[in-house]
Parts: C-alpha cells; sequence; structure tokens
C-alpha cells in the first residue's frame, strides 16, 4: 500500500528537539529522525524504549566465562592432568589462579564481540548494505524528520511543520 | 548548616564507651605470663564439650607446632638429646602463644584504628583528585569529603601513637622493634637501617604532618574562597591539590611499607603501597556516599541528586575490581612462582585465615560486581547502602588479614576485643566526622565548578 511521509528538515539540534516534543504532543507519529552527530536526549523525546543491549553483553560474559571454565577444566584437569613445573592438576579449584587470566580474557572476549555483533544485526549493519539515506545533508549538518501522514490534513500538517521551525518541509510518496 | 542531631551523637558516645569498656576487659584478660596460657587452655578444655576441646586443641595446639616444625625435625635429627629438649620447647611453644595472646587487644586497635584513619586519607585523595581533576559534578559533595577528612588528625595521631607504644616495647606487633628477635635474625639486621624505632617515628611524623598541612591549607583556602571576591584561592587549591597527589603517593607507598609490612618484616611486595591505597581509595568513595546518602535523607544536601550518587557507585563498583586487580595480581605472582621466602605469607593466610581471606574477596569483589553492575540499581539508595556497607566489612577484613596473621597468627578470632575496637572506633569517627560537618555550610559558595555541580545529571 502507498504511503506518505513527511520530511522536515532542520538545522539546529536544539530546534529538534523542540519539535520533537511539539510533534509528540500534537500526537503526529514521527517514523524516524536523522541526524548527523548523536543529540543527547533525542531518544528520551521521542520516547524510545532504552537498548537492551547491556544485558545482552552481561549473558554473553557469562557464556565467555562459562566456556573458559569448562575448557580448562577440561583439557588441564580432565584429559590429560600433566605435572608442568609442579602446579597442582588435581582438581581445578587447586589450579585455579592460573586459569583466571583466561576466564577474565575470554568472558571479556565474548561480552564484546558478540555485543558488537548483535548491535549490527539488530541495527541491519554490514558492508555492502545499500544506505538509507533519504537527504545526504543530513550526514554533514541537517536534522530530518520523517512523519507518517496516514490520514491526517497534508496541509494542516505541514502548516505545523513549519511553525515548529522546520526549513524545508517536502511531502514524498512511496 | 548542618546541626548534629543529639541521637547522633549519644550513639556515637555509647559506641565509644561500650567499645573502651570492651577494649579494657579485653586488655584485662590477655594473659601475663606462659602459667596464665596453660591455665586458659586447660580451663578451656575442661569447660568445653568434646568437640570444641579437639577444635581448640587444633586451633592451639597443633598448628604453632606446625610451624616450628622446622625446630621440632632438627631436634629429632639429634636423636638422644630430644627428649630432653622437649620441655624447653613446650615452653617456648607457650611463650609463642603468650605473646599472640598478648598481642591479640593490641592488634585489634591497630587494626581498626587504621581502618578509620585510612578512609579520612582515602577522602582526602579522593578530594585532591577531583580538585586537580576540576571535576565538574563533585563540587556540591566536597564539603562532606571535607567533613570525613576531619578525621584525618585525630586518626592519624593515633597511629602515631600505637606505633610509639609499639616502639617503647609495650607490645609485640612490629617483632622487628624487639632487640632479641633482631639479634637472631639475620634477615631483619640487614633491614635495620631502614627499620629502626626512632627513624621510623621520624618517618611517621613527616607523613602525617604533610598529609594534615595540606588536609589544613586546602580546607581553610576552600572556606576563605566562599568569601573572596575573586577565584585566585581556587587556584592555590588546584595546585596544593596537584602536590598533595605527588606527595601523597610517595608517602602512602612507605606508609603501607612501614606500617603494615614490616609487621612481617621478612616479607615484601612491590605492589603492596597500591594495594593498600586501592583497599583505602574504595573504602573512602563508600564512606563519601554513604554519609552523602545519610545526610540527603536528613534534608541537608539540596543539590545532591541521584547522579551524584549513580557516580560515587561508579567510583564504588570500579575500585572494587581495581582492589581485586591488585589483591589477585600480588597473589597469583607469588602463588604462581612459589618461591618459599615469599609465598610463606600467602600459606599462612590461607592455612589458619581460610574464611576471612577468600570471604574478603567474594565481600570485595562479587558482591560489589552483582549489587552495582546494573545502571538502575547504582541509582538507588538501597543497594548502594547495602553494596556499601558490605565493602566497608570487606575492607576491615582485608586489613584484619595484613595485620593479624603476623601478630597473633593461628590465634586469631573476631572476638571481644575486635568488635570492642572496631566500636569504639566507629564511635570516634562518626563523632569526629558529623562535629567536622557541622563547622562549615554543606555548599561551597563561589567554587568556580559549583554550577555545573548543582545541575549535574547522567
Amino acid at each position: 500500500m502507498a504511503s506518505k511521509v513527511i520530511h522536515a528538515i532542520y538545522t539546529d539540534d536544539d530546534l529538534l528537539l523542540q519539535a520533537v516534543k511539539q510533534v509528540r504532543d500534537a500526537r503526529y507519529n514521527i517514523a524516524e529522525i536523522y541526524t548527523p552527530f548523536p543529540v543527547h536526549g533525542l531518544d528520551k523525546a521521542m520516547g524510545l524504549e532504552s537498548t537492551r543491549l547491556a544485558i545482552a553483553s552481561f549473558i554473553y560474559g557469562l557464556i565467555g566465562f562459562a566456556v573458559a571454565i569448562i575448557m580448562m577444566n577440561y583439557m588441564m584437569i580432565e584429559d590429560w592432568p600433566q605435572d608442568i613445573g609442579g602446579k597442582p592438576s588435581f582438581s581445578f579449584i587447586q589450579n585455579s589462579p592460573a586459569f583466571v587470566p583466561i576466564i577474565f580474557e575470554l568472558t571479556v572476549f565474548f561480552a564484546a564481540h558478540l555485543m558488537v555483533i548483535t548491535f549490527y544485526m539488530r541495527s541491519k549493519l554490514w558492508p555492502f548494505k545499500t544506505a538509507e539515506n533519504p537527504d545526504v545533508r543530513t550526514t554533514d549538518d541537517h536534522f530530518l524528520m520523517e512523519i507518517d501522514v496516514s490520514n491526517h490534513n497534508v496541509e494542516e500538517l505541514s502548516k505545523f511543520l513549519y511553525n515548529t521551525g522546520a526549513l524545508e518541509i517536502k511531502l514524498i510518496e512511496n | 548548616m548542618y546541626t548534629l542531631s543529639s541521637r547522633l551523637k549519644l550513639t556515637a558516645i555509647i559506641f565509644m564507651i561500650v567499645g573502651a569498656i570492651g577494649l579494657v576487659y579485653a586488655f584485662m584478660a590477655a594473659p601475663d605470663t606462659i602459667e596464665d596460657v596453660k591455665e586458659m587452655l586447660a580451663d578451656d578444655s575442661h569447660q568445653d564439650s568434646e568437640e570444641d576441646a579437639v577444635l581448640e586443641n587444633d586451633i592451639h595446639l597443633a598448628n604453632p607446632e606446625h610451624v616450628e616444625g622446622d625446630h621440632l625435625i632438627a631436634e629429632e635429627n639429634e636423636g638422644a638429646g630430644a627428649h630432653a629438649e622437649d620441655a624447653a620447647h613446650d615452653n617456648e611453644h607457650y611463650e609463642h602463644l603468650l605473646h599472640q595472646l598478648q598481642n591479640k587487644p593490641w592488634a585489634a586497635v591497630y587494626v581498626a584504628a587504621f581502618f578509620f584513619f585510612m578512609i579520612a586519607l582515602g577522602t582526602l585523595a579522593f578530594y585532591a583528585i577531583q580538585q586537580a581533576a576540576q571535576a565538574g559534578w563533585s563540587p556540591v559533595l566536597f564539603r562532606v569529603m571535607d567533613g570525613i577528612t576531619a578525621y584525618l588528625l585525630p586518626g592519624s595521631i593515633i597511629m602515631f601513637i600505637l606505633l610509639a607504644l609499639s616502639g617503647m616495647h609495650l607490645n609485640h606487633l612490629f617483632i622487628w622493634m624487639d632487640p632479641e628477635v633482631v639479634a637472631h635474625d639475620e634477615l631483619i639486621q640487614n633491614k635495620t637501617a631502614y627499620l629502626n624505632v626512632p627513624f621510623l617515628l621520624i618517618r611517621a611524623a613527616i607523613y602525617i604532618a604533610g598529609w594534615n598541612i595540606f588536609r589544613y591549607l586546602m580546607r581553610r583556602n576552600s572556606l576563605r574562597l566562599d568569601e573572596a571576591t575573586d577565584d585566585r584561592l581556587h587556584k592555590t587549591n588546584f595546585k596544593l591539590a596537584a602536590g598533595f597527589l605527588v606527595f601523597f603517593l610517595i608517602s602512602e607507598s612507605m606508609m603501607s611499607w612501614d606500617w603494615i609490612m614490616s609487621i612481617d618484616p621478612h616479607w615484601f611486595s612491590t605492589l603492596f603501597g597500591w594495594y593498600v591505597f586501592s583497599s583505602m581509595i574504595v573504602s573512602a568513595v563508600t564512606m563519601i556516599a554513604l554519609v552523602t546518602i545519610y545526610l540527603k535523607s536528613r534534608g541537608y544536601l539540596e543539590y545532591v541528586n541521584d547522579s551524584h550518587i549513580h557516580d560515587l557507585a561508579k567510583f564504588m563498583f570500579g575500585f572494587s575490581i581495581f582492589w581485586t586487580y591488585l589483591w589477585f595480581s600480588q597473589f597469583m605472582l607469588i602463588w604462581y612462582s612459589n618461591i618459599p621466602e615469599e609465598v610463606t605469607y600467602f600459606i599462612t593466610r590461607i592455612e589458619d585465615y581460610t574464611l576471612p581471606f577468600f570471604g574478603m574477596v567474594v565481600m570485595n569483589f562479587v558482591f560489589p560486581v552483582l549489587l552495582l553492575m546494573n545502571s538502575d540499581y547504582k541509582r538507588l539508595n538501597l543497594f548502594v547502602i547495602m553494596a556499601g556497607i558490605i565493602i566497608l566489612c570487606g575492607h576491615y577484613l582485608d586489613i584484619f588479614v595484613m595485620i593479624m596473621p603476623s601478630a597473633v597468627g593461628e590465634s586469631w578470632f573476631i572476638g571481644i576485643p575486635e568488635i570492642s575496637a572496631l566500636l569504639m572506633f566507629t564511635g570516634l569517627f562518626v563523632f569526629i566526622v558529623f562535629s567536622g560537618l557541622t563547622k562549615a555550610p554543606l555548599l561551597p559558595k563561589r567554587n568556580p565548578f559549583i554550577k555545573e555541580s548543582k545541575h549535574f545529571h547522567y
């Protein structure tokens, strides 16, 4: 189904934040906002849910922790418990200080890398991906707010956006 | 202006009195002669059930023999003469035990005194870091830190007095102070150029004078800045803070060798100074957080919000991990290479202090990591207080495990002497800190960063 959106372009992040507030107060639906840099407080103003990436990272860290312990326990204690320089390889706990550096590194490795990969997957980023940039200026110094027109009056909506300080207002049909 | 509530004052005084009474009892209950020790042991095994008696034997008898095992083996090798020397050896053993039991109340006072002194010193270091780093979030907390460092002067003087009393041979905390021990100990003889009582006291006097002068000047400038018309004194304080940090890092390191590491004069570790520092700074930040939360809950800190608490909690979290890192680095390097002259330090701790030694790692690392990892929890007073209390107890144990094994060996127990000493110093600390807080307004007036700090949010 063909849907209509309005692209409103702002040139100032403070103005943008204010506009976001007004647009939300007027109960229009913001589809997306493109900015050249992180605007502090934009997610709060838009009412976006906070990220759960940190929770995922914590779980990945636990997985790395477990992998390290199981690996070291299997290799050094169960499979071939050799006497290497007098280190006590009778049980895991006895030799555990020697394993801690590896446990630590693997925990960090899993937590960091899996989290980054999660981030790429969730935000759909990969090499050779076509950029979804509606207007090249938004990577430089312009801010773009995309608003669903759906069943609002286009005339009224553009007027409203003009009053919030938008520099350019475009109706896009796709 | 903060006014000391009479309830808090009364509580502090009660703590001090109860602690003092307990300590007097502990000093009186300590045995004076070998006969007393024998009597005590005999009494113990008569009164207690059989199980307890076995336990007592384990604690008091088996281990000293184990420690002195090399003597025993040497005697056995001599064969015929062995029996005659058994009695002498027995007395030697009781004398050893006598010294340990006599040391107990002293060591308890020493641990508690050092613990609270180190919180005050760590707070001063944290304050200087905030000044030198030109932190924008913390100026609303400066007067809280000032209040905690009010304990620095009395705390450091108490430490000095304790060292002087040890130097006067009133106790056996520092075995290198005992000329008889030194006469038979070549290792200590070679260290006497550094480890001798007059030099120790001179060094202690220099550290104490240095810290307190810096503290006095920074506090005075900060109060004068409130009344001043320009920011000149802020710059002076910036320079003072930077100078203090240089002096502090050197003096703190040496202080930890003098006051803690020298209790075990046969052992040395290069990262010991930082290890003590990490314990100091994390307890200090925790104390700042706890006092701030208390004052905030009484409505005295208008501009402190949960972002300030969040920042303090992040420091608690970070420094707890820093402490663990140094604890583990020291432990693992020595465990791994297992060189006999170094590893005895950890062998005595693991064998005789298993629970406190590993318990403190749980308290100082696992708890803070799990409680303070979540960003939302760091804003909840309840979580910060819970983690804070566990961290403070953990770092008391840390100092306990640093000092006790060389002072009282396997005769340790957290009983009347330890708890009374802790109570007494808690009372003293609370009394001095909260009286110190009443002496100046809790909000600095014209610190250049105060406005940023008031509006700080994270």
